[in-house]
């Protein structure tokens, strides 16, 4: 049973456990995203989201349990960053972190899709191809305008976007976005997720780590609550905002 | 594909340095050697020789640039692989001696003779031929960067941490270099030269020669960094220097293209370290010792990092300093230069060359106007 969840899975967590110096951070998290999935996630601080996302991309090694990848055929626990990035899994981080002092389309430049050889990087020569994939980056994520701009004028909205579209030109399947829209304005936060339905609308697998009720009820898709390092409730928005343990945890407080 | 990657790096900037280093190695041998004596525009040779000591700096100062200024490793244990370059050079040049040794051994050094060594132990095998010390004056500096380097940077030891055990690497090379069964000839380490692919060092002729090698090598070393740092590698070296675990998360192996800079930049500093012993005729553990790796980053600083051509007027521009402070009040030039690192630190913090270099672009930028141009204000 176990196996064949895994096998039509894109992403699939099974029983994950990490902890650290005692403090038990995962206490068996399961999850399945199915391939071309869109997935918020939620849950107060201390739930375990972000140490999930460390999992997922090889920041962290579960001590126990299964991280595996595209139908259950790649195990992603003895991987490094690097390596899974390249197996088509992108991050965004909490806090926007881009390129500060390179320009707006350097830092998308540096995000496409391509071999990340030191040999291959250094007698590389952007292609044709490559600045038109650029400029429809650009365009997705409302940065056209500000290209030729250092990443460290941007306000903080548009780093985050610049981030997405960083994500983007990796050309992953799968995205995880650990809160987008973290200090936005209310117009930010609805073009935001407007963006990431477009993205997930073009046939991407994207998890979305947020606080902000409003910005997930946007984004209208199949939520999971967790709490305390496992998961708590799934379902609707609706759905889960109207199961009692959820209010108990979370949103009665 | 390599001219297209030379070329890139040619901004105009880089192109006017080029061509006044070019110009200077030119100028200079010339003053001294065809300028009769007499002349108010002869350039002596001890000043021909002084100025070749400084241009093995600025190389030196350039290679720290590519790590430190652009990846953000700082190294204060760079001198260690001037040194070696030195080392291996300094070799090449005992075996030119022969006979003319104090002992007049064909072929042990008269280190070896005196502490009655009777053969020349392995690793000096093959020194006797200059192509061999030349590709040691950068293999040897380049692997100890490459295993040394690749440890570090697999480990992900990074800031302050790696600063540190680079300052332990040159100090642990330091206490090695001067026990005499090392074989290099300890305290007093290599000298005594004679000549150098059989032209005599002390010769007016060989000592220009140097000196244009050296301006050569900085010219090599500006072209080959700029090219470096405007190609798509240059950029992720910037990225992993204001992000580095975003540089991973995007899927480049960050503790592969530190090792890369951190070897090329060790193979610069070895050939600037091999030309700076047939110049000042003599290599020995001092030249490991910490506080020179120090000072290079001192050069750095002044001159302003992450620009390369800053690295090369800060090292020329204190080593000038110094000669001239050490002249007049020689016991006071480390105060003078801790305090000179302090005011760049707190005044300059981007050094010679960044600071000239806002300015243009401040006046550049300032004129145009536009209200609508404005950055949008952060929330």
């Amino acid at each position: 049973m176990a196996h064949e969840l895994a096998s039509q899975s894109l992403l699939y967590l099974d029983d994950v456990k990490v902890s650290f110096d005692g403090f038990k951070a995962l206490k068996g998290l399961s999850l399945v995203i199915e391939p071309g999935e869109m997935r918020a996630i939620i849950g107060p601080n201390g739930a375990g989201k972000t140490t999930m996302m460390d999992c997922i991309t090889g920041k962290t090694r579960p001590d126990e349990g299964e991280v595996l990848f595209e139908g259950g055929s790649i195990d992603l626990t003895g991987l490094d960053e690097a390596a899974i990035a390249e197996l088509g899994i992108g991050r965004k981080f909490q806090k926007p972190t881009v390129f500060e002092s390179h320009t707006v389309e350097d830092n998308v430049y540096l995000a496409l899709k391509a071999d990340r050889g030191p040999f291959a990087t250094l007698f590389h020569r952007l292609s044709g191809a490559e600045a038109a994939r650029i400029d429809e980056i650009l365009e997705t994520v409302h940065l056209a305008e500000r290209r030729a701009e250092l990443a460290k004028n941007l306000s903080h909205g548009q780093k985050q976007w610049l981030e997405i579209g960083m994500l983007l030109a990796q050309e992953p399947k799968l995205l995880l976005v650990d809160e987008p829209v973290a200090g936005m304005t209310d117009a930010e936060t609805m073009q935001t997720a407007a963006l990431l339905r477009r993205i997930h609308a073009s046939g991407k697998s994207v998890v979305v780590v947020e606080h902000d009720m409003a910005f997930v009820r946007e984004l209208g898709v199949k939520v999971t609550v967790l709490h305390e390092g496992g998961v708590l409730s799934e379902g609707t928005i609706d759905h889960v905002a109207s199961d009692p343990k959820v209010i108990e945890v979370y949103l009665g407080r | 594909m390599i001219t297209h990657f030379l070329l890139k790096g040619l901004d105009r900037r880089v192109v006017v340095a080029l061509l006044l280093i070019l110009a200077v190695a030119v100028l200079v041998p010339v003053l001294n050697l065809v300028v009769p004596e007499g002349s108010p525009f002869h350039v002596p040779t001890y000043l021909v020789t002084l100025f070749g000591k400084y241009a093995t700096y600025a190389a030196l100062a350039l290679a720290l640039d590519l790590v430190w200024g652009f990846c953000g490793i700082l190294s204060l244990g760079h001198g260690a692989f001037f040194a070696l370059g030195g080392y291996a050079m300094g070799m090449y040049l005992m075996r030119q001696i022969g006979t003319r040794g104090v002992y007049g051994d064909p072929i042990l050094p008269d280190f070896m003779v005196f502490l009655n060594w009777k053969s020349l132990p392995w690793y000096w095998h093959g020194f006797d031929h200059f192509a061999f010390a030349a590709l040691m004056v950068v293999l040897v500096p380049g692997l100890l960067a490459l295993v040394f380097g690749g440890l570090a940077f697999r480990s992900r030891v990074t800031g302050v941490y790696l600063s540190i055990i680079t300052q332990a690497m040159t100090y642990a090379l330091l206490l090695a270099f001067f026990r005499n069964d090392m074989g290099f000839g300890g305290n007093n380490g290599l000298t005594d030269f004679k000549d150098i692919v059989g032209f005599n060092v002390q010769a007016d002729g060989t000592r220009a020669a140097l000196f244009a090698l050296s301006c050569l090598t900085v010219a090599a070393g500006l072209l080959f960094s700029a090219a470096i740092v405007h190609s798509k590698l240059g950029k992720v070296l910037v990225a992993i220097r204001d992000a580095e675990s975003r540089t991973r998360f995007i899927g480049y192996r960050v503790a592969t293209y530190k090792t890369f800079v951190f070897v090329v930049s060790a193979m610069l500093a070895g050939v600037a370290g091999a030309l700076y012993v047939p110049q000042v005729g003599i290599i020995n553990p001092g030249e490991f010792s910490p506080a020179n790796s120090i000072e290079a980053v001192i050069w750095v600083a002044v001159g302003g990092r992450g620009t390369l051509i800053g690295p090369i007027v800060g090292a020329l521009a204190v080593n000038w300093g110094k000669t001239w402070f050490t002249g007049v009040l020689p016991e006071l030039w480390l105060f003078a230069l801790g305090l000179l690192f302090v005011l760049v630190t707190l005044f300059l913090p981007k050094g010679i060359v960044g600071t000239i270099s806002d300015l243009f672009a401040r006046r550049r930028a300032a004129p145009p106007v536009d209200p609508t141009a404005q950055p949008q204000p952060a929330e």
